[in-house]
């Protein structure tokens, strides 16, 4: 349980957490990209196993998908690469349910623990449909992050913190990934209803782009995670260190 | 029986089985869509089964069905094109129905139950367009708000069904993602589904989807192989076809004609898009080359890579260019229930030019693909004197300038 007891640890410090999103394959360098974003201040980092069909993405993170793909992105390369990582911060993959289907639930989730991945996000399979994959997840101690949504009634909810590990992802809106210009009003009920009922470690994502919007989102959980306007910054031609100064802003926001 | 202006209303048959479980057919189905679909799934699952058992939505869905869709539609005994092939021809003729193809039975049916759960808003996906014309035609009748989905290809290669959707009230948005087709108008629609689900009801065209979608249109396209079965036992002295075919993109004209035959004894033939040929790598045959995996919420058969991208599939018929199947078809492949084969686009236009000329009906490009192979297969695959039932889905309009074109004909 690695991912959960680093980010409780974190917590019980008194930090709030910050979780960015790095698409797998975009761009040569973008296991520099993961290390920078390590050193700037993450507490994980989520590396997206592009798809071709990603449909809880907005355009920022389909046309990272779709450039990974074109430069030859495999679900299985990016998992290798990875494994090249020597961060000290724990690492998940964000991948849709088709590619961990194609290679099979135990020989994905042993891939992943053989990488040194510590966890899983799998935003197309829902509670009602995790068993097969985390009979095979759990076996290897790989943890699967589970999401709430703000439509997701509350005997639900309490179903879906109970089975989640690492923490939990509370959807911050109705809609798919893409920067937002104001944190939604969903997302601090979300927050609110996540700390409620459940003590593991609550972190809102979906359009925090900002260092005043992690903060405002981060107020009512323990945490946030930034995709889609880090992914900007990459499609616009920033690197390693771009991103890193990104990351160290929402770090500094977070901490003051 | 109800009076209405045109004699006796449709008769519905009884409902069908419902899937298992989680909307299992068999390995395949499920319901693998993001959390927030969840809720509203629960909801039109729900809202589906109670009303698929009362008495006031089926009779208002009938009488739907026969004063607006025009339903029963005939079924046609192919004289000169039974002498050419050598095998008996009957052809289910949802060609005839209001909007033109197979498509309205499903829309009606999903429109009420919009109108019954309280939302004012329908999102369809679209590729051939009828099925976006037949959703935006129901949203008029029920004064819905209606956004359509449709590939930029397909907006492309169907012009004129583009038009008819805007005349009919809708919004048409061009998906320039992807391979910009059917299965990337899927993608956008439940991209605009998940934030706006409180209101809105996604109209899927096809048994594709998440439970309850394959059910539920499975149900809602019954029709046409319960009418298709009463009928032919008139033209065939009590007897059930030897053998049944329907073109197969999603699979809902096939599914709801299969639904009607399951239990007897004829042999159920599902006709894939072959486009450039087996072989060529550009066909959409997603249940002969296509292996298990999930997209757009159920697990079936889709032709994807050695690392599980779904890949782009191609037919001539903007309906059949679509890399997966419903659960249900994948479900009796395995089961060895119905056999399904394929018919290049070649095999599709000749099988376009043969029923134009010997029967005078000109039949949608995605059927022509259920022509094309009995043509091909009669006297072999299906044997000299068998009596065979088509399901003639759609009419052709739609594709005459692309066929024409393609024919190199110059129509100035
Ligand atoms: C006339 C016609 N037939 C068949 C299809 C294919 O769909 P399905 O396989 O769901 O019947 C379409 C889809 O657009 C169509 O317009």
């Amino acid at each position: 349980m690695k991912l959960e007891s680093s980010l409780r640890a974190r917590r019980d410090d008194g930090a709030k957490l910050l979780v960015p999103y790095v698409t797998g394959g975009l761009g040569a360098d973008w296991l520099d990209v993961v290390r920078a974003v390590c050193d700037a201040g993450a507490d994980a980092v989520e590396i997206g196993i592009p798809f071709s069909d990603p449909v809880m993405d907005g355009p920022t993170i389909q046309e990272a998908s779709s450039r990974a793909l074109a430069d030859g992105a495999t679900p299985a390369g990016i998992v290798a690469d990875a494994a090249k990582l020597d961060v000290d911060v724990p690492l998940a993959v964000m991948t849709y349910y088709n590619p961990v289907h194609h290679a099979g639930h135990e020989r994905f989730a042993s891939s992943l623990a053989d990488a040194g991945i510590d966890a899983a996000i799998v935003p197309d399979l829902p509670v009602d449909e995790l068993d097969a994959w985390a009979a095979a997840a759990d076996a290897v101690d790989v943890e699967t992050v589970l999401l709430a949504s703000p439509l997701t009634p509350d005997d639900r909810l309490a179903v879906i913190c109970e089975r989640s590990r690492g923490f939990v992802y509370g959807v911050s809106l109705l809609g798919v990934t893409g920067a937002r210009t104001e944190v939604a009003a969903a997302a601090l009920e979300m927050g609110r209803r996540l700390k409620a009922v459940t003590d593991r470690p609550a972190l809102i994502g979906l359009g925090i782009s900002t260092g005043e919007q992690a903060v405002e989102a981060a107020a009512v959980a323990d945490g946030v995670i930034v995709g889609s306007a880090l992914i900007a910054l990459l499609l616009d031609g920033g690197g390693p260190e771009a991103a890193g100064s990104f990351v160290c802003q929402l770090r500094e926001a977070l901490d003051a | 029986m109800a009076k209405t202006a045109r004699g006796a209303t449709v008769q519905l048959g009884a409902p069908g089985v419902e899937p298992e479980g989680l909307g299992r057919f068999g390995e395949f189905g499920g319901r693998f869509v993001p959390e927030t679909l969840v809720p509203a799934l629960i909801e039109l699952e729900d809202a589906f089964r109670t009303a698929w058992t009362s008495d006031d939505f089926r009779a208002e869905y009938a009488r739907l069905l026969t004063d607006y869709a025009g339903r029963p539609t005939p079924v046609t005994e192919c004289r000169r094109l039974s002498d050419r092939l050598g095998v008996r021809v009957l052809l289910k003729r949802e060609d005839l129905t209001h909007t033109g193809s197979h498509k309205i039975n499903n829309v009606l049916g999903q429109a009420l139950l919009t109108q019954r759960m309280g939302k004012h808003r329908v999102i369809a996906e679209t590729g051939a367009g009828q099925h976006g014309v037949a959703t935006a035609t129901a949203a008029a009748l029920f004064g819905l708000d209606c956004t359509v989905f449709m590939g930029a290809v397909d907006v492309e290669r169907q012009a004129l069904n583009v038009w008819r959707m805007r005349l009919l009230g809708a919004e048409v948005i061009p998906v320039s993602s992807g391979s910009a087709t059917l299965k990337d108008a899927i993608n956008d629609a439940l991209r605009d589904w998940v934030a706006t689900v409180e209101d809105t009801h996604y109209c899927i065209g096809s048994v594709v989807g998440p439970h309850p979608y394959p059910w539920m249109v499975r149900e809602l396209q019954r029709v046409v192989g319960d009418e298709a079965r009463e009928q032919s036992r008139v033209l065939l002295d009590g007897n059930d076809p030897d053998v049944v075919v329907a073109c197969v993109g999603g699979g809902s004209n096939a599914m709801g004609t299969f639904a009607g035959f399951l239990d007897t004894k004829a042999r159920l033939v599902g006709v894939e898009a072959a486009g450039h040929g087996l072989e060529s790598g550009r066909h959409g045959a997603s249940i002969t080359r296509g292996v298990p995996g999930v997209l757009h919420g159920a697990r079936s058969l889709y032709l994807q890579s050695e690392d599980g991208q779904i890949l782009e599939a191609h037919s001539i018929s903007a309906g059949l260019d679509y890399p997966g199947v419903g659960p249900e078809h994948a479900a009796l492949a395995a089961d060895k229930r119905a056999e399904y084969h394929s018919a290049t686009d070649d095999e599709a236009l000749a099988g376009f030019q043969l029923l134009a000329g010997t029967e005078g009906i000109v039949p949608a490009l995605e059927p022509a693909h259920a022509i094309g192979w009995l043509a091909r297969e009669a006297g072999h695959a299906v044997p000299a004197g068998s009596t065979v039932l088509v399901t003639l889905s759609g009419r052709g309009d739609k594709d005459a300038a692309q066929v024409a074109e393609r024919l190199g004909a110059d129509l100035g």
